[in-house]
This record gives structure tokens, sequence and C-alpha cells, in this order.
């Protein structure tokens, strides 16, 4: 706990690597009927490009608002942010991120390769490149061979898949993902995880990624944001020793549980005076 | 399939009347003969006290049987037994040149005609409506009202006023009455497709937002689909409402084709049997209509992928 966390951020992410998403004493507050909710408050926080960062924290501490407000679907009322050095809504009108929210949301009126296609028929893409990279994408999360189904003919896992799929059909490389596997069972889960991970190894894009789980957490990241609720503040940054390459059973090794641990230290720590 | 034939209850081999006791054939049946015997009663319980009068003048012995036989073959009885209607219907609709100006099939495509006319642009004007509605906050707020209003107002104050309105400036024959059905159809839709046109989650929304997408494309590719379910429930209602609007609409104008025509016409000479003649035609066509709806939505609804 004594290790300033700030420090060995600096000297794990080096000078070179360009950031995706600054945010400078950022702060939230909704104006709701029953008062002021402060959703978040001073989130110092630098992603750089190609990092896969985990956010962590009890529910309603802010990190969905956090990853809205990169999004530009939430205004902040304090502070600044930037995405690939621009206001979020310029970047969202360049189209710099996509985002899989946490029910996978694939429209049940259209196929799945017509759900991967939607983004790319928005954006403008020929037919020939849509199908091109529907192909691609989903061949990529594992789900050749499901094009022409609905939604409802697929699991939840593989629901949410098609959804990560649509997310990665476009070229932006800068991934946001809310508890995209929490509604999966553990195996489930964990088979995702590690196509995630071999997907962000393959791509090299940049991604943020909420979750509540400890475990999921340690095995995906290269660093994680641990967050206190009301208001939603960081509490800890913690940086990865794991290597870039993690086989499942990574996470019996002492590494991981010492990371583990730190993590659930800081969750306990958020809470408070109890 | 020849060894599950005898354990599957809906196997191709079942028997007609078996199929019909599991399925809603049989409650349907069972109603509808209850309601015949329930209308023959009542036929004889009306038009009887005529019947009596009747016998009483010509100063003839009657009994129970005559009585009930009697009432059921009366000329204007109060209320026609329902063979009487039937033979009507047969009457006039095999038994009479289609061309003929006495088929009645004839009276339900002039009513027919405008009945769709209405329905078409009360639809498209529903579904207009609703899309200001949903992207215009001061349409929302001005429109709404008046919509709600126009429905309050009875519709038989309206046609008259309609009809002779649009006489004045010329317009005459089909549009008028079309336009009455217009006043009913287009209200149920536009309810319909504003709540439709509203379905889309926030998610949903936040997700076209991430793409940038545009409001046409967020119209077309979310908004649209996410609303036909509830254009065709609407257009059910719509479509049946419109064929009384265009009954209606002919009413007042004394028209001389058309099921209204049929109905005022027989009302004038007490031709019961005619009216509820016209009735039955009115009511099939209604579901002839609704169900044509109802396969249209069956079918669309089938390429979007609802689950059988
Ligand atoms: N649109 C909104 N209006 C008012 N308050 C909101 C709104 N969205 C979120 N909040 C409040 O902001 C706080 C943070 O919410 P947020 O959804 O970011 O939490 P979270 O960390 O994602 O929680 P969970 O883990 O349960 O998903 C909560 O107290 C919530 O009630
Ligand atoms: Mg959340």
């Amino acid at each position: 706990m004594n290790a300033n966390p700030a420090i060995r951020q600096e000297a794990s992410s080096p000078q070179t690597s360009k950031p995706v998403v600054q945010a400078k004493g950022l702060g939230l507050t909704f104006e709701t009927n029953d008062g002021p909710v402060r959703a978040l408050a001073d989130v110092d926080l630098t992603i750089n490009k190609g990092e896969f960062v985990s956010f962590i924290g009890p529910s309603g501490c802010g990190k969905t608002t956090f990853l809205r407000v990169i999004a530009d679907l939430e205004q902040p009322t304090a502070g600044e942010i930037l995405v690939n050095g621009m206001s979020p809504e310029e970047a969202r009108r360049k189209r710099a991120y996509g985002y899989v929210f946490q029910a996978a949301g694939l429209f049940p009126w259209r196929t799945i390769e017509q759900n991967v296609a939607l983004p790319l028929e928005i954006m403008g893409y020929s037919k020939a490149e849509q199908k091109e990279r529907v192909h691609r994408t989903l061949d990529l999360v594992n789900l050749a061979g499901f094009e022409k189904k609905f939604p409802w003919q697929l699991s939840g896992g593989m629901q949410q898949r098609a959804s990560i799929a649509r997310a990665l059909a476009f070229d932006a490389d800068l991934l946001l993902m809310d508890e995209p596997f929490g509604a999966l069972d553990e195996i489930v889960r964990d088979h995702l995880n590690e196509q995630l991970l071999d997907l962000w190894a393959r791509t090299g894009k940049t991604i943020g990624f909420v979750t509540h789980s400890i475990p999921e957490a340690v095995y995906l990241s290269t660093r994680i944001i641990v967050m206190s609720p009301r208001p939603g503040r960081v509490t800890d940054v913690i940086v990865s020793p794991l290597p870039k390459e993690r086989p499942l059973d990574i996470r019996e090794s002492p590494e991981f549980l010492e990371i583990a641990h730190r993590v659930r230290e800081g969750l306990r720590a958020g809470h408070g005076d109890d | 399939m020849t060894a599950a034939a005898g354990t599957a209850p809906a196997g191709t081999k079942t028997p007609v009347f078996r199929r019909a006791a599991e399925g809603k054939t049989l409650p349907i049946l069972i109603v509808l003969g209850v309601i015949i015997l329930i209308w023959y009663a009542f036929t004889v319980y009306l038009n009887a006290p005529w019947q009596m009068d009747a016998y009483e003048r010509a100063g003839t012995e009657w009994t129970a049987a005559d009585l009930v036989r009697d009432t059921m073959a009366q000329e204007r009885p109060v209320l026609p037994s329902p063979h009487q209607v039937v033979a009507e219907i047969w009457k006039t609709t095999a038994g009479t040149r289609l061309t003929s100006k006495r088929n009645l099939f004839y009276h339900a495509w002039i009513t027919l005609s405008s009945t769709l006319l209405g329905f078409v642009i009360g639809t498209v004007l529903g579904v207009l409506l609703a899309v200001g509605i949903v992207h215009n906050r001061a349409m929302d707020k001005s429109v709404m009202p008046w919509v709600i209003a126009s429905q309050t107002i009875p519709i038989l104050a309206v046609a008259p006023m309609i009809i002779v309105v649009l006489n004045a400036v010329g317009l005459s024959g089909l549009l008028p009455k079309a336009l009455i059905s217009t006043y009913l159809s287009f209200f149920p839709v536009v309810v319909g497709m504003v709540k439709g046109f509203r379905s889309p989650e926030a998610f949903q929304l936040d997700l076209m937002r991430t793409y940038n997408a545009s409001g046409t494309q967020t119209f077309w590719k979310l908004r649209w689909p996410a609303a036909l379910p509830y254009l065709f429930t609407s257009m059910k209602v719509a479509v049946a409402i419109s064929l009384v609007g265009a009954i209606v609409g002919e009413l007042p104008t004394g028209a001389v084709a058309g099921l209204g025509a049929r109905l005022l016409a027989g009302s004038y000479y007490g031709q019961t049997v005619q009216i509820w003649s016209a009735l039955f035609m009115a009511a099939a066509l209604a579901a002839v209509l609704v169900g044509l709806v109802g396969i249209g939505q069956r079918m669309v609804m089938a390429r979007m992928g609802e689950k059988p």
C-alpha cells in the first residue's frame, strides 16, 4: 500500500506513447429532483495508446459515467477531458471509439451480420467493404457461421461477442466496454476474457474496461483504476507487472494474487469508515 | 413419422373433430351455436305481438307451433331470424348478377373503395404526424391536444359537414366519404406510432450517437423498424374504424350505393332483413380487412426475424 502508484505508473508507461484519453480535475454532478448527485470528482487520469485499463469500484461510483464522458454521451461539469487530443464531441464525430454496452443490445430485427454491418452502413462503407469487414470481425470473435441468425437464436455470450464485433467493425482505435461480460457465467466469461486479450494483442487497440470482478480486472489489464463512491474518485492506480502473454492459469501465480489483494484492499479503503 | 403419429396430438392424420376439440374451433362453434339459439328465441319473442295481432285480425285459430313458424317468416319482422338473413344474403350475392345494383357485393365494393382510400390517407397522415410529434417539441405540445380533441367530436356530427363543405368546393363522390374514414383512422395510427417511434431504449439511441448517426439514419435504422409492430397493431384498428367511417359517410349524403345506403334504405322501408344482411356484410368485410392486415403483419415480422 505504501508504494506510490503514481510513480510506478510514470515508470512503466514510456514517455513516447501517445495519450488517448487525458482527464484533468474532471467532475460531473447530475442535477436531479432530489438535489445534486456528484458522480465524479477530481478525476485525473491519462490512458495511453495500446493500454488495457480496467475500472473497478463499488456500484454507483461513476465508472459508467466516466466511460460515457469519454464517449460524449455525458457532459462533465468540471475540469477537462481530451480524447485523441480533441474534445470528446469532436472525437465522437470522427468516430474515434467503439462502445460496448452492458447489454448486448443487438437490434432484434437484424441478423447477426446485419447488426455488425450497422455502424458500417451509417459510416458509409461500400457494400463490398462492409461484407469483408463483417466477415473479418465475426471471425475475430469466433462467430463465423452465425451470420444469418437472428439475435434470439444465439446464447447470451454469443450475443455479447456479436456486439463486440459490432464495435470492432470500424477502425476506432479506442474500445470502451462497460461490464460486457457481467451477465455471463464464469466459464463463458473466462473464455471471452481469453479471446479479448488475444484480440487486444492482435489489434493493438486501446481498451477502457469496466468490471466488478477483481480476477477479471487483474487478468486483463495493464493498469487497474480503483474507484470509490460518493463522489466517484480514483483511489488507487495499479500497474500490472504481469507479462502481455497471459494463459488462464496465470491467475494462480503469486504476482496475480498479490495484485488481486491490492485491488481488494483499495476497494475496502474506498468503502471508508465501515 | 408413422410411429410418432399415434402419440403426436397435432399429427397430420388426426381426425378433424379431434383437432377442432383441441384447438380454438370447438369453443368458437359452441359460442356461435349459443348465440344463434338466443337469436331464434328473441325472434319469436319480439315478433310474436305483431303476429298475434295479425291472427286476431284474420280471425285464424293458431297453435304455438304456428306462432313459432310464422314469427320466423314475416316480411318485415322486428328481428329477422338467422335463416332469413342468410337467405337474403345468398339471394343478393350469389343469386344476382355481380354488376347489378341489387347485388350486395356491388354495395360492399362501393363502401370498400372509400374505406381503403380513407384508410391509406389516414395511415400516411397518422405516420407523418407521429414523425413530426416525435422529432419536434413544438409539434408535440401543439398537435397532440388537437389530435385528441378531434376524436371527442361525434363523427355523426362531423360527417354531414365534411360532405356538405367539400361538395360546396366542388369535391364529390369517393373523396369526401373517404375523408371521413381518414378522420377516424388517422387517430389510432398517430397514437400508436408516437409510442412506436419512442419505443427504442436509451442505450439504443446512445449507440446510434456513438456512431455519430444523423437524425435520418437514426430514424430509418432504429425508430422505424422499432415502430413497425406498433404500426400493424394500429392499422388493424384503423382499417376497421375506416369501414365504420365509410358507412357513416354514406348516411347523410343520401347515397344510392354502398352498405350505408343499404342500411338507410332498409330503415326507410322497414326492411329489417335488408338491414341485417348489410350489417353482416359489413362485419364480414371488417373481418377480412383486419385479417389481411394481420397477414401483412405476419409476413413483415417474419422477415424481421420474429420468433415463430
Ligand atoms: N442520468 C443520471 N441522472 C442522475 N444521476 C445519475 C445518472 N446517471 C448516473 N447517475 C448517478 O451517478 C452515480 C454514478 O453512476 P454510474 O452509473 O456511473 O455508476 P457505476 O459505477 O457505473 O455503477 P454500477 O457498477 O452499478 O454500474 C450514481 O449515484 C447514479 O445514481
Ligand atoms: Mg455502470
